[in-house]
C-alpha cells in the first residue's frame, strides 16, 4: 500500500484569546498543533500500514515551521515527508490549497490518499473531497470506520444523529477523516528526535508545475475580506464568588427555577 | 429570470430540517437578486416530498430515479452537474451536512464554481454575493467574497430560520440518464449501538467535555449526576478518546436533548455541541475561559475549574434537596 497522508500545522484557539488583525489573527502568542483532523488521518495511515506493508508519505504546505507537524507524522510511522512552499501560496483558499496538494501528490504511485476530514483553524472540509475530483479518483469524508480489502476501501461515513453510511469503492482513491475513527499514538519527543533523520523534500511550486498566478489569492475563487468578532445575542449571568460560593448561589438558583 | 437552485437533503423518508432552512434563506437571497427559488430534489418515489417543497419554492426540479434512493455523492454529483450547466443558476445552496460535505466540493471542482462552505451569513452587495463563516474555533467571523457571477454555497444546519410555506410552486419532472456508477457502492446505513441509558429521556444531564481530562475523573462528576438524578452525557472529544460511549454524545453527530436541566462542564460550546441542547429548560456552564462560547448560550455561568465547583455543588445540591 502506498498511502499519503495530508497535514496541516494549525493555530489552538480552543481556549485562547483571538485577536483580529487586517485578515487574520495574532498569531505570535498561540500554540500551534497538527490539525486534530489529520493526527487521526496520519494514525490512520500507519495503522493500515502496520496491517498491509507499504510506504507512508507525509504532505504538507506551508513555510519551514511546517516541517514540525511533518517530522511527528514521520515519527508515528510515515517515511517520507514532502514541504510545499512558496511566497505565492499565501492567501490560498481550500480550493487552492487543494489544487497544490493534487499537483503534487498526482506524480506519486499512491493507493490511498487520507486527509483530515476538515481544519481546526478554518473549517472549510473541503479539501479531500477537492483532492478526489482532481485528481479524478473517488472519496469519502467524515469516515470513522476504515478497512482495505481486495483493492477496495469500506469506508463508514458518520451522518447526523448517531447514523452511519456504510460504502464501498474502488483504489485509488481519497478519504476524508473524522475524528474518533482510531486512538492515535502518544509521540514522544525521542520518536521526533529519531525522525528527524528521515527526508522531508522541499518543493517549489514550480516544481509541481504551477504558476505563483494559480495559487494565492490570485488562483482563489474565495477571498476573506473582514474579520469581525462574532455578536453576541445571549451572555449568561456569571455567578461571582469562591467556589464554595458560586456552587451555593448555583444550587439556589436550581431550587428556585424548580429543578431540584 | 435568475434561478438559485436549493439541494433538497431527504433520508429514510424524511425531508431533513436543512432543506427548508436554505429555503428560507434562499428566499431572502432571492429578493435580494431578483431570482426565483428552485428547489431541486433528486430521489425515488418522492411525490410527496415534491408536493411539500412546492409550499417553500417557485419551482420543484424533480429527478426520479431508483439509483437515486439512497445518497450517493457520486450519482448525485453527476445528475446536478448536468441540472447545473443546462440551467445555469446564479447560486446553488447545499447543506453543511455529512451529504452536502460528500458532494459540494467535488461538484465545484468539476463545474469551476467558486464554492464557500458552512455558512452563516449570505448577503449581496453591488450584485455579488459575500457569505460569513466562522473561523478559528467560532471566534471570529469572516466576510468571503465569491469570484465571478455564478456560486456555490454550503449551509451550516440551524443557521437560518424555516420560513412558513406559503407558496404553490410548480413541479417540474426532469429524465436525466444516469449511468452506472463505477466506483463507489452504497452499501446501507447503521446506527450507533444503544447503550443501557436513553439520555433524550431524562430530565436533568450533566454534559462533560474535553476538560475533564482523564477517564479516572468521570466518578466525579458521575455522583454530581446521582446526587441530582440525572444522567451523564459529554461532547464529541470525550466520546473521540473513548471515555464515554457514542450514544452518550449531544450534538448534531449525537443526540438532540431538551432536559429540565442541563449542566455544561468543562464544555467549550463548539456549534455542534450547541445545536443538541440548546433547547434545554436551564442551561448552566462551568468552564475556565471566560470567552468559551457555552456562556452565550448558558443562562448562568461559573468561570471557574470544574474541579473545585463539582464537589461543593455535590453538597449544597444534596443539602437543599435533603
Amino acid at each position: 500500500m502506498e498511502i499519503v497522508v495530508c497535514v496541516k500545522r494549525v493555530p489552538d484557539t480552543s481556549e485562547a484569546d483571538v485577536v483580529i488583525t487586517g485578515k487574520d489573527i495574532k498569531k505570535d502568542d498561540l500554540a500551534f498543533e497538527i490539525n486534530e483532523w489529520d493526527n487521526y488521518a496520519v494514525e490512520e495511515a500507519v495503522q493500515i500500514k502496520e496491517k498491509l506493508g507499504g510506504n507512508i508519505t507525509v504532505i504538507s504546505v506551508g513555510d519551514e515551521e511546517a516541517k514540525e507537524v511533518i517530522r511527528r507524522g514521520l515519527a508515528m510511522g510515515g517515511d517520507t515527508g514532502i514541504r510545499i512552499d512558496h511566497p505565492a501560496l499565501a492567501g490560498s483558499d481550500s480550493m487552492a490549497i487543494a489544487k497544490t496538494l493534487a499537483a503534487a501528490i498526482k506524480d506519486i504511485d499512491y493507493d490511498l490518499v487520507l486527509t483530515g476530514a476538515q481544519a481546526g483553524d478554518l473549517g472549510a472540509g473541503i479539501v479531500p473531497v477537492a483532492l478526489a475530483e482532481m485528481l479524478g479518483v473517488p472519496h469519502a469524508t467524515l469516515a470513522v470506520g476504515l478497512d482495505i480489502e481486495d483493492g477496495k476501501a469500506k469506508v463508514k461515513r458518520e451522518l447526523e444523529g448517531g447514523l452511519m453510511e456504510v460504502l464501498e469503492m474502488d483504489l485509488p482513491a481519497v478519504v476524508g477523516v473524522q475524528t474518533g475513527i482510531n486512538e492515535p499514538r502518544y509521540v514522544s519527543i525521542m520518536g521526533i528526535r529519531k525522525a528527524s533523520k528521515k527526508e522531508i523534500k522541499l518543493l517549489d511550486i514550480s516544481d509541481l508545475g504551477l504558476l505563483p498566478k494559480d495559487v494565492g489569492e490570485e488562483g482563489s475563487l474565495t477571498v476573506i475580506e473582514e474579520l469581525s468578532v462574532p455578536p453576541v445575542t445571549k451572555v449568561a449571568e456569571i455567578l461571582e464568588g469562591d467556589p464554595a460560593e458560586a456552587a451555593s448561589k448555583l444550587a439556589e438558583i436550581m431550587k428556585e427555577k424548580g429543578v431540584l | 429570470m435568475a434561478e438559485i437552485f436549493v439541494l433538497a437533503e431527504h433520508r429514510e423518508g424524511e425531508l431533513r430540517e436543512i432543506t427548508f432552512e436554505m429555503l428560507g434563506a434562499a428566499k431572502y437571497l432571492g429578493k435580494d437578486m431578483g431570482a426565483t427559488v428552485t428547489a431541486v430534489l433528486l430521489g425515488h418515489d418522492v411525490d410527496t416530498y415534491a408536493e411539500k417543497l412546492g409550499s417553500y419554492a417557485d419551482t420543484v426540479l424533480v429527478v426520479d430515479d431508483p439509483k437515486l434512493d439512497y445518497f450517493n455523492a457520486e450519482i448525485y454529483q453527476k445528475v446536478l452537474s448536468k441540472l447545473i450547466s443546462d440551467k445555469n443558476p446564479v447560486v446553488t445552496l447545499i447543506g453543511h451536512t455529512a451529504f452536502g460535505m460528500d458532494l459540494a466540493p467535488a461538484l465545484a471542482v468539476e463545474l469551476g464554481l467558486p464554492l464557500a462552505t458552512d455558512c452563516i451569513g449570505l448577503e449581496v452587495d453591488g450584485g455579488k454575493l459575500f457569505v460569513t463563516r466562522q473561523i478559528y474555533s467560532g471566534k471570529v467571523n469572516a466576510k468571503v467574497s465569491l469570484k465571478g457571477d455564478q456560486y456555490m454555497v454550503t449551509i451550516r444546519s440551524a443557521a437560518f430560520p424555516v420560513e412558513e410555506g406559503t407558496l404553490s410552486g410548480e413541479i417540474v419532472k426532469e429524465a436525466v440518464a444516469i449511468e452506472d456508477v463505477p466506483y463507489r457502492k452504497f452499501i446501507g446505513y447503521e446506527e450507533a449501538p444503544a447503550g443501557e441509558v436513553d439520555i433524550t429521556q431524562a430530565d436533568y444531564i450533566i454534559g462533560i467535555g474535553r476538560a475533564i481530562g482523564d477517564p479516572e475523573n468521570i466518578p466525579m462528576v458521575e455522583e454530581l449526576a446521582e446526587a441530582l438524578g440525572g444522567v451523564l452525557a459529554c461532547s464529541r472529544p470525550v466520546v473521540d478518546k473513548n471515555w464515554l460511549p457514542k450514544d452518550r454524545q449531544v450534538g448534531s453527530s449525537g443526540k438532540i436533548v431538551k432536559p429540565k436541566l442541563y449542566l455544561a462542564l468543562g464544555i467549550s460550546g463548539a456549534f455542534q455541541h450547541v445545536a443538541g441542547m440548546k433547547d434545554s429548560g436551564l442551561i448552566v456552564a462551568i468552564n475556565k475561559d471566560p470567552k468559551a462560547p457555552i456562556f452565550n448560550v448558558a443562562d448562568y455561568g461559573i468561570v471557574n475549574d470544574l474541579f473545585k465547583i463539582v464537589p461543593v455543588l455535590k453538597e449544597k445540591i444534596t443539602e437543599l434537596k435533603g
